[in-house]
């Protein structure tokens, strides 16, 4: 299926750019006109995935992130947040609800699992030294415009 | 993000307000910390009344203040949650951590 719509997106790993990332995608689906509660599960699932990329696959390191989302005519959007960091080792491990590599940051270890419960689908590739890409697949509920 | 911290018969609150996140959290946690610390409360709230976004970087900081309520002996509080909010902290199961109110405040 050919999207409707698409837009991609890069800017410096630092922990203000969390702000500018979500709500850039957030008005980027605005067009699908979503309810408050879809944009609101948008935002938080984007923010999880970019303080990933920020914490773990940079290590606090200024690099780049990249996002591309996409809107499909079945009202699908999906959404890939990149990273070239550092990668994921243990990616089962890594998307176990409450496990942390770095709980002196107080990071709860619940950014996948809020992710996946935020979205209809949350898919994880990565690779040592070079990156991790999560993707985020959510359809919304179309209202009548 | 900021915080207004009041302290009152022993009960200190921090009313925060605006976006929570991993940006937002450290300094949070570094003003709520500091005046915990200095003020020795029996009660720590969170008053969520004015937090119009959150994401699990806000768990963090309600595990970690409840951590350090225990170090202090005293309660921690979770108060005015809005209903997105609500959402986020029930996946991390805070409820069984800290008192939740959803309603008005607590006496």
């Amino acid at each position: 299926m050919k999207p409707l719509n698409e837009m991609r997106l890069s800017f410096p790993s630092k922990s203000a750019n969390e702000a500018f990332a979500r709500t850039a995608v957030a008005a980027f689906v605005a067009g699908l006109d979503p309810t408050v509660d879809e944009l609101t599960d948008i935002k938080t699932a984007v923010s999880e995935a970019v303080t990933n990329a920020i914490v773990h696959g940079y290590r606090e390191s200024i690099q780049t992130i990249y996002i591309t989302a996409a809107i499909y005519p079945d009202n699908r959007v999906v959404i890939r947040i990149r990273d070239k960091g550092c990668g994921i080792e243990d990616i089962r491990q890594a998307m176990e609800p409450l496990y942390t590599s770095c709980p002196q940051e107080e990071r709860a270890g619940l950014g996948f699992a809020v992710m996946q419960s935020l979205c209809d689908k949350v898919r994880v590739t990565s690779r040592l030294g070079k990156g991790t890409t999560v993707t985020l697949t959510r359809t919304f509920s179309g209202r009548e415009s | 993000m900021s915080v207004r911290i009041y302290l009152a018969e022993e009960i200190l609150t921090a009313y925060l307000s605006g976006e929570l996140d991993h940006h937002a959290a450290r300094s949070i946690r570094e003003e709520i910390d500091e005046a915990a610390q200095r003020a020795h409360p029996t009660v720590l709230v969170l008053d969520f009344r004015d937090v119009t976004f959150m994401d699990s970087s806000g768990i963090g900081l309600v595990m970690g203040r409840y951590a350090l309520m225990q170090e202090l002996e005293g309660e921690l509080r979770i108060e005015n949650l809005p209903i997105h909010i609500k959402k986020v902290m029930r996946l991390a199961g805070l409820e069984r951590l800290a008192n939740m109110e959803a309603g008005g405040v607590k006496k």
